[in-house]
């Protein structure tokens, strides 16, 4: 008998179980498929011990760069994790459950989510918000089709300023459920466009799409728009970073009704893209048209506290073709580090982990800017993040300073290509004023060469 | 357990984060700024890592209890993967360096592992090509719709308009279908718990798009007509779509490509050994022969001739960006780990070890069930709990006992087919003793039944709470901390 990685199946064990069923090998528990579609054998390479695979991971990860000293974001940074969000989260209790569909086997989970869907609410100003969505893309476009199943109407607007990789996203969505999908030109500031929006406002529109900071890390207060959005009757949407939130006015002051954002920024490493956290929150009255999972407080046969799943006939497994969504799960071990970073830094802490993002972009933007030829790309507030227009194109420079172990920003003319010479810098708690100044002083000997 | 806002206290630090201040230059305006910090907690790190271990000894998990429940592949998640994954040299690569002119040198090692496991997963379904950016199950399955959904219109056959599905299917199916903007048909199971042949011959026309299958399906059978099927589809140039969800009952053994599908997902949190994480984040790629390779998301890891990676984005017939980067890397990284760890042999073992404990315990609990034989089962079976009901008691409330047990309970009330329906996946993981002591568990609370039901009523006991008011929490809709 060939061992199993993980089986623990013995040759005795084997017998027996092979006696209770009255059969003499394996094959015969899958006689009822026909013979010929048996495999040969597979052309993967034999199994590995683990220290082989270890020493195998380890020699293919060597070949990634992780020393570089990284001022690229654009809607995913590189911000510090307490060591506890790791030691918490990576306890089997949390990581080897499944969904919480046994409550009184899962009030772990339950309560984390439920105090996670609460830091939710208060760090965007909005009544309730689900468990979580796969990532910030996919939950603005679950928004959409929200906003668009409570209007009944089939056209989004979208603002220039939403992420480009999202506007990807979108437009490969909406092409595919026919939706009617239009974007909005940018403002020559680097805001939403207010004249633009104007003449395009009107009764068709189930749906605004508008993102602050956006993605040229330019700050705007929405009120004023979303005013004259829901005066069409459309309903507005926000995508947030949520890190902003610790300083910048709130989605739900500003009246926004559904707010979405990645929540990577709260204690989850950047992964090469990946398992990252959706959220969405909106107002009361539009919960039940919201997807996603949602945790409820309620009582138990002794009248004690505790969590459910709730509200769960919008869901997939009840509703099947007429379901809100076809999403099934959640990423709840993601929502869960986000409520164990939010908790550990705190109300103070998430202030100052703001406060030192601000700083550390004020400061970069006064020295960058002082560099013969580079401009400010926008005339406008920002958080943590800004465009500067180069004398050069932007991708060469950037190529110019990974050679010497700086990624020195995100080229946006990838995306926006009458902006070639634009570069987009962002800023966390980690880098410090020496690694700027060498940045911007690299940055400024790449310009003149 | 009070919340951990509850717990809070104006003025107690948390983990020290302020690291040294780079003075402001400037001040941002009033009038972008909120009036008031966000109410999050004052604790101290010490109280934190107590609530949240706290928290975390509430739960049921694979680390700490049996977990047979059906549909989920509970099975174990190797420390040896976490660890590989979690390597820093992994976990803090930003995705958009790829993008960045000179930038694919410096994420080589990510690229490797994106590459390396697509090619496994291929040589392990038969199927020619695989994305791994969906990142779930049910978001894979929408991948391989919307592929449908583009070959037909590229082939000129835009009256398309409907896709398959028998009733076993798992709620996912049905609801990508319509989120993609197809009609569903749906198809009644025969007698042997497989979508009924004949009425499925009815419903397929020129205007089927295509047919979602899960085989072995929900009920743990596997549809021995999937050939005849996939050609009577391709006939009408309809597409045969795999829902891997059960891929563990065949991996090694079987491959969806050879009998003749042309897209399949699979889920990596499922047969891949990748944790569950307490409901995500999932992984779902998706597998497609060649003939759809040119509607695949973009963008595509190569290989170059020199051995590099680099990704290409000039698809002009992809479905588009399904996700923003290349999938949920870190659980493709854990998956990557374990398919190492298996190698071709680890595959077959662990299908048929899966089954084996399957039908081991299939056969054990028949007597109990009062269920007649109908042939083996696959990774997982299916029994009607109606054999309670003369007792008053329900299917809800065996699964109420075996918390109280030490034992996760088995999926209920799935599939919808089948009345008080008790759904056991044990999976391969699992020794002879634990099999055997759930069965245990299990003729212990058919006894109960039959002697004092009411103690199953009241169940479970031994949980921080008992059973929950699900009607209140719905009608109260209290789903934030006050």
């Amino acid at each position: 008998m060939k061992k199993t990685p993980f089986c623990p199946t013995s040759e005795q064990d084997q017998q027996k179980m092979f006696e209770t069923l009255g059969i003499s090998d394996y094959d015969e528990l899958f006689e009822a498929i026909p013979d010929d579609l048996k495999l040969g054998e597979l052309n993967i390479p034999e199994g590995l011990s683990e220290m082989e695979m270890m020493q195998h991971i380890r020699k293919i990860a060597a070949k990634n760069s992780t020393d570089l000293v990284n001022f690229c974001g654009a809607g995913f940074y590189d911000h510090y994790i307490p060591a506890a969000v790791n030691a918490l989260s990576s306890r089997g209790e949390f990581y080897t459950a499944y969904t919480p569909y046994q409550p009184e086997a899962s009030q772990g989970t339950l309560q984390a989510a439920f105090e996670y869907q609460t830091a939710i609410c208060r760090l965007t100003g909005m009544e309730v918000a689900n468990a979580s969505l796969f990532d910030g893309g996919t939950a603005l476009i679950e928004g959409i089709m929200m906003a668009l199943r409570q209007t009944r109407r089939n056209k989004v607007l979208v603002d220039e300023g939403v992420n480009p990789i999202y506007r990807e996203m979108l437009r490969c969505y909406t092409q595919n459920l026919s939706v009617d999908y239009e974007e909005v030109k940018l403002s020559p500031t680097g805001i939403a466009h207010r004249k633009a929006y104007r003449e395009v406002l009107d009764d068709s529109v189930g749906a605004v799409v508008l993102q602050n900071p956006n993605f040229f890390g330019c700050l705007d207060n929405l009120t004023e728009l979303i005013d004259e959005i829901h005066e069409v009757k459309a309903l507005a949407i926000l995508s947030v970073y949520p890190m902003a939130l610790s300083h910048i006015e709130t989605p739900g002051a500003m009246g926004a009704d559904i707010v979405t954002g990645e929540g990577q920024s709260l204690g989850l490493p950047l992964n090469f893209g990946g398992p990252y956290l959706g959220f969405m929150a909106t107002r009361k009255k539009l919960v039940r048209k919201m997807p996603g999972r949602i945790v409820g407080e309620t009582e138990d046969n002794q009248g004690r506290r505790g969590y459910v799943l709730t509200l769960q006939a919008r869901e997939q497994h009840i509703r099947r073709e007429k379901a809100t969504s076809n999403i099934c799960s959640n990423v709840q071990l993601c929502a869960l580090r986000a409520i164990i970073y939010l908790s550990l830094i705190g109300r103070e802490g998430f202030r100052e982990v703001g406060r030192d993002c601000m700083d550390r972009a004020s400061y970069a933007w006064h020295k960058l800017t002082k560099i013969d030829g580079v401009e400010p790309a926008f005339n406008r507030r920002f958080f943590n993040e800004f465009a500067v227009r180069l004398p050069k194109d932007a991708a060469e420079v950037v190529s110019a300073l990974v050679d010497q172990g700086i990624a020195a920003g995100f080229p946006v003319g990838r995306y926006y290509p009458e902006m070639d010479n634009v570069l987009l810098l962002s800023f966390t708690e980690k880098r410090t004023k020496e690694e700027i100044d060498i940045m911007v002083a690299k940055l400024e000997s790449a310009l003149k060469a | 357990m009070k919340t951990i806002y509850e717990k809070s206290s104006p003025g107690r630090p948390g983990v020290q984060m302020s690291s040294l201040k780079i003075s402001a230059t400037e001040e941002i305006p009033s009038k972008y700024l909120r009036s008031e910090p966000a109410g999050l907690p004052e604790v101290s790190e010490a109280e934190v890592v107590r609530h949240f271990t706290a928290l975390s000894r509430m739960n049921f998990s694979v680390d700490t209890h049996f977990y047979p429940l059906g549909s989920c592949t509970m099975k174990y998640n190797p420390k040896a993967c976490e660890a590989a994954a979690n390597l820093p040299q992994l976990t803090d690569v930003h995705p958009l360096w790829p993008q960045l002119r000179g930038g694919g040198m410096l994420t080589q090692g990510s690229l490797a592992v994106l590459y390396n496991t697509e090619r496994l997963l291929s040589e392990a379904t038969g199927l020619d090509e695989f994305t791994l950016q969906p990142m779930a199950g049910a978001h894979g399955e929408l991948t391989g719709v919307m592929i449908m959904a583009a070959y037909h219109k590229d082939q000129g056959n835009p009256d398309k308009d409907h896709i398959i599905i028998p009733d076993s299917a798992h709620g996912t199916n049905p609801a990508s279908a319509q989120v993609a903007g197809y009609k569903v048909v749906t198809i009644p199971s025969d007698e042997k718990g497989v979508m009924d042949f004949d009425l499925f011959m009815e419903a397929l026309n020129e205007k089927t798009a295509g047919v979602m299958l899960t085989s072995p399906n929900t009920l743990g059978v596997f549809n021995p007509r999937i050939k005849a099927i996939c050609d009577a589809v391709h006939e009408v140039d309809g597409l045969m779509y795999y829902d891997g969800a059960n891929f563990n009952a065949i991996m090694g053994r079987y491959r969806p490509g050879d009998m003749g599908f042309d897209i399949c997902h699979l889920n990596l949190h499922k047969s891949f050994a990748t944790p569950h994480g307490g409901g995500g984040p999932g992984s779902g790629p998706v597998g497609v022969v060649d003939k759809l390779r040119p509607y695949l998301p973009i963008s595509r890891v190569e290989k170059t001739k020199d051995g590099t990676f680099s990704l290409n984005y000039d698809a002009p017939k992809s479905i588009g960006y399904i996700a923003p980067f290349y999938g949920n890397f870190g659980m493709i990284s854990r998956a990557y780990a374990y398919i190492l760890s298996l190698g071709r042999d680890g595959m077959l073992g662990t299908s048929n070890r899966a089954v084996l404990n399957a039908n081991y315990l299939q056969e054990k609990l028949r007597p109990l069930f009062n269920a007649e034989y109908k042939g083996r089962c696959m990774h997982e079976f299916v029994y009607s709990g109606d054999v309670l009901k003369q007792y008053g008691v329900h299917t809800l409330d065996i699964a109420k006992g075996m918390i109280d047990r030490g034992i996760h309970p088995p999926t209920v009330y799935f599939p919808l087919n089948v009345s008080e329906a008790i759904m056991v996946e044990p999976t391969e993981t699992e020794d002879l003793d634990t099999l055997d002591r759930f069965v245990e568990v299990m003729e212990e609370l058919f006894e109960l039944a039959k002697t004092d039901s009411d103690q199953l009523h009241k169940a479970p006991v031994t949980t921080p709470v008992g059973r929950l008011d699900e009607v209140k929490a719905a009608r109260d809709m209290r789903l934030t901390v006050e």
